[in-house]
């Protein structure tokens, strides 16, 4: 049966909270299907607020892939802020989707999306407000399947017990085998175990219920073993093979709403072959595969007619190492050239080809800044790291910059990095007046400006650093005060240099629900109860409330927070997401650790020979780059689309408004 | 090479203006002025409409907006001059451009600009504020004795803190419905308040009557006794005033004087925008655009007629 709207019950309490208009859908592009024409209902759930929610492409994408099934309909959800909540429980009034403002709990399943940790507080939240039974031992068929997705799934076991499903890896393909499951078990009637078992045997999904974790007198995991039949002993991650076949989304969402991100992305490749030892994303997102030239341009196109965006975001990992980057500046600039088109590539690679990368995209206006980030502030810190600039190449890059016309330059590094002494960071400082010095000589002005941002590292699964001893929040933020004082040494340099920093104290707590076990559940759940929710916002982020909980549940279960942070792990030490496959060999993970610890560098596999990462071979996949194949392409040109005529100012042609 | 304050390549000038009358309706009307400003520019680029763009470092399109309707408010009376590339036939703009808008805005009007500000037209506004659970007749009362008093002031949170302001100064005419006029039905909330039929959240592709399956018995207790007790509605002309007074401050107004109190949040539409005629009448400021540029018009678009899609 079709449950009712919650709209009249929500719409007299929108008048009594902040910006009412992020509840109320009614995107352009959003969809709403009649619920008897599907058969498995997905809500979808970002668990951070909607203006950060909304724009993200995992969303979107799932989004648009399950509602081109005519067997099945999404929706969306997001957090809601405290205001709303309260409202909410005060009329009874439960967590409701945006699109058709149905009741979560009505739908078959509640698909959560982490790109973070700190959104596991709102998990709770968002069951809590949907009347969902937190714990999924408590949940009986009556209620939708809680899966998790996004890279923080990646180690899921701090949230072990309150999701059902865990889908590891990339999501377009995965959706519609889960789809597939749950609607075979309604039409024949199963149980809750045995629909579970049942995902359990779809590749990529891990089902926590069905495994028993046990632990040692040291408070490390003994063992962690399948309790059926059903569960393999290891879960491989998804791999979505061709990008071009996926060439979602679509139709962007376009919100009322101010957003974050008011876009058109286009994902132009995915996976990351830089193999910078601190990051997650670039580790478990391999092997690199590249869209085409024409599925960018394509994507490019369809989405700012679907959307009326006046921005296009090209991204990835590291845009600027798409193999056709050039070509696909350089084309998207010519097409859209006085249309009011803005082009961006996030980008961090540091070198001159990166500054012409940006003057050619930004040739038309909007050069703000420009980043890069050398993420390490010594030469020998940067090899630990794996992230090769040089201080030079790092001079030059900018002088380049500011001779081309840019004033700003942003600066991005990390604090807190394995190995790393306080004269490491100091020598931030050195580099921020080079570059200052660098900047005024090549400008030929003094008011060019730097931006140094700082944040503290967090070791995280899946990584050469996954065994490392995260710094603690004292020696972080007595390095961060260090720099300052040394940034502000020298004041004629000083002054043309911006710091940004935050504190080590939430990093810490990242770090807990990072690396941590089944055991690390509790302290969410008591966070919660006590109030906690929406901790990326440093205005909702109690250090305090975390560390209490921490002392009071975790010492009765052997352990602390010192123990899953500031320890190094031993190399046979099991990790509590060993049985989950991300396609990287471990040993091959330790040897690169053992080699961070030697300060010791390692190639990029997309122009050297394999070093032997695992992932192809285990994943059955391959490394995919361009050239576009030369029947695609028109003479060399970009596509087959004509440049923007008699520069109109708009980017999509309507015949109705031909002059 | 491009330089910072010189764009390389400039867009194409601006050889026309046109200005449009819209809608904000249903849900749209939880959006704040910024919200629909971005979703018309949107909009006006899905649509393909040539605006003009500004030059420097940072081209945005050329619209200029006039006072907007405050978040929570409808409006059937909302303007914006838009600045073109290319000449182009009005009805033409208003049919392309209302075919890709977002649910809840609508395009009503649009014409050719002729001389004169249009700024210059707009001194007054007409709003239509819908007070569920409200005895009309308690209502009449309440209005009588605001109209009885010479100042009233109420207070208003700015971003600069709270401001006093006098409404009943701003204050034209105030008409309860179904209680000075005779044409209205009593005690019954205009269709088009709050939630416009045409926008309701949830339709689109269902099955016709699902909606009213889903409303019947649903609505909480506390909206259903207030529609038992009936809907007051008021017809507020106010003059624009620095700052100026909105649909909530005449109800803080009418609080203040007589201790009226909705139980459940009111909803304002504002119907017409212009100039205060000598009779207290609104003249329709896009008139003197027709007039010089002697364009036809497309007929007004109606609450409850939604997009073509």
């Amino acid at each position: 049966m079709s449950p009712e709207s919650l709209y009249e019950r929500l719409e007299p309490l929108l008048p009594r909270v902040r910006k009412p208009v992020q509840y109320v859908g009614g995107e352009r592009n959003a969809t709403v299907t009649p619920w008897e024409d599907a058969e498995v209902h997905w809500a979808l759930c970002y668990p951070d607020a909607y203006e950060v929610g909304l724009p993200n492409q995992g969303l979107m994408i799932l989004y648009e892939v399950l509602n081109e099934r005519a067997d099945a309909l999404a929706e969306r959800t997001y957090a809601v802020w405290p205001d709303l909540a309260a409202l909410m429980r005060e009329h009874g009034v439960p967590q409701f989707t945006v699109d058709a403002h149905r009741p979560v709990a009505a739908f078959d399943v509640l698909g959560v999306s982490f790109a973070t940790e700190l959104g596991y507080t709102n998990l709770l939240e968002v069951l809590d407000l949907a009347g969902v039974p937190l714990h999924a031992a408590d949940r009986t068929i009556e209620h939708p399947l809680v899966l998790a997705g996004g890279h923080a799934a990646f180690n899921p076991e701090p949230i072990a017990d309150f999701v059902d499903i865990v889908a590891l890896g990339d999501g377009e393909e995965v959706v519609g085998e889960i789809t597939d499951v749950v609607k075979a078990a309604k039409a024949e009637g199963l149980g809750r175990q045995e629909t579970l078992e049942r995902l359990a045997g779809v590749p990529g999904v891990y089902v926590p219920g069905l495994y028993e974790v046990t632990y040692g007198d040291d408070g490390a995991i003994a063992a962690v073993r399948p309790t059926s039949d059903a569960a393999p002993e290891r879960v491989h991650k998804r791999t979505t093979s061709d990008l071009d076949d996926w060439p979602y989304p679509k139709q962007p969402l376009v919100p009322m709403a101010e957003t974050v991100h008011e876009r058109m992305s286009v994902e132009i490749f995915r996976g990351c072959t830089r193999g910078c030892r601190f990051c997650q994303a670039g580790m478990i997102t391999r092997p690199v595969r590249e869209r085409s030239k024409r599925g960018v341009s394509e994507m490019v196109e369809q989405g700012l007619e679907a959307s009326g965006y006046s921005e296009v975001g090209l991204l990835s990992l590291s845009s600027a190492d798409h193999s056709e980057i050039g070509d696909i500046a350089k084309g998207l600039a010519d097409r859209y050239e006085g249309t009011g088109t803005g082009l961006s590539l996030p980008s961090t690679r540091v070198d001159a080809f990166n500054v012409d990368l940006a003057e050619e995209l930004t040739r038309s206006g909007r050069r703000s800044g420009l980043t890069f980030a050398p993420e390490g502030g010594s030469e020998r810190l940067r090899r630990v790291i794996n992230k090769m600039v040089s201080e030079e190449e790092l001079i030059r890059t900018v002088s380049t910059a500011y001779e081309h016309g840019w004033r700003q330059v942003k600066l991005y590094f990390m604090c807190g990095l394995p190995t790393e002494t306080d004269e490491d960071v100091l020598q931030i400082a050195t580099m921020a007046h080079e570059v200052v010095r660098a900047g005024r000589k090549a400008a030929g002005r003094g008011d060019v400006r730097a931006t140094v941002s700082i944040g503290a590292f967090v070791p995280k699964p899946h990584t050469p650093f996954q065994w490392a001893a995260q710094t603690s929040p004292e020696v972080v933020d007595s390095r961060l005060r260090q720099l300052r004082e040394a940034i502000n040494s020298d004041r004629s340099l000083g002054r043309n240099v911006g710091l940004r920093y935050h504190d080590g104290q939430p990093s810490l707590i990242e770090g807990l629900l990072s690396r941590g076990d089944r055991r690390v559940g509790s302290v969410i759940e008591a966070v919660w109860r006590d109030g906690g929710h929406f901790d990326g916002w440093s205005e909702y982020f109690s250090y305090e409330r975390w560390e209490t909980a921490a002392a009071r549940e975790l010492p009765r279960q052997g352990v602390d927070l010192a123990w899953f942070t500031t320890r190094e792990r031993d190399g046979d030490e099991i990790l509590p997401w060993d049985h989950l496959d991300s396609g990287l060999d471990r040993g091959w993970l330790w040897d690169d650790w053992q080699d961070a610890l030697d300060s010791r560098e390692q190639d990029d596999c997309r122009w050297t020979p394999c070093f032997d990462c695992g992932v192809c071979p285990q994943m059955g996949t391959e490394i995919q780059m361009g050239p576009t194949a030369g029947a695609m392409v028109d003479g060399g040109r970009m596509l087959p689309l004509t440049p923007v005529e008699n520069r109109t100012s708009t980017p999509v042609h309507n015949p109705a408004l031909a002059p | 090479m491009s330089r910072q304050g010189t764009a390389a390549h400039p867009s194409a000038p601006t050889v026309a203006k046109v200005r449009m009358r819209f809608a904000k309706r249903g849900r749209a009307r939880f959006s704040s002025h910024r919200d629909v400003a971005r979703a018309m520019e949107w909009a006006l680029r899905r649509a393909g409409v040539p605006v003009s763009l500004s030059h420097g470092f940072s081209p945005h399109p050329r619209l200029s907006w006039l006072g907007a309707a405050p978040t929570g408010a409808a409006s059937e009376a909302e303007f914006v001059e838009i600045g073109l590339t290319v000449d182009l036939d009005p009805a033409v703009v208003a049919r392309e451009v209302d075919a890709v808008l977002p649910e809840g805005l609508s395009v009503i009007d649009v014409v050719r600009a002729g001389p004169g500000a249009l700024a210059d037209r707009i001194d007054a506004s007409v709003w239509r504020i819908a007070m569920p659970g409200v005895d009309p007749q308690q209502l009449a009362e309440a209005v009588a004795a605001l109209e009885a008093t010479e100042v009233v002031e109420v207070e208003r949170m700015t971003k600069n803190g709270p401001r006093t302001l006098d409404v009943r100064a701003a204050l034209v005419d105030l008409t309860v419905e179904g209680v000075n006029a005779v044409t209205d039905t009593p005690g019954e909330c205009h269709p088009n308040d709050g939630r416009a039929g045409d926008d309701a959240p949830g339709d689109g592709p269902r099955p016709a009557g699902d909606d009213t399956g889903d409303a019947t018995g649903e609505v909480s207790d506390r909206r259903a006794r207030a529609q038992r007790a009936g809907c007051g509605t008021l017809t507020a002309v106010v003059r624009h005033t620095t700052p100026a007074v909105r649909p909530d401050d005449v109800v803080s107004a009418l609080r203040s004087v007589a201790g009226l109190e909705p139980p459940v949040p009111v909803t304002a539409t504002r119907m017409e925008q212009g100039r205060l005629g000598g009779s207290g009448e609104l003249l329709d400021p896009l008139e003197a655009d027709r007039a010089t540029t002697g364009r036809e018009t497309v007929p007004a678009r109606h609450a409850g007629e939604d997009r073509p899609d």
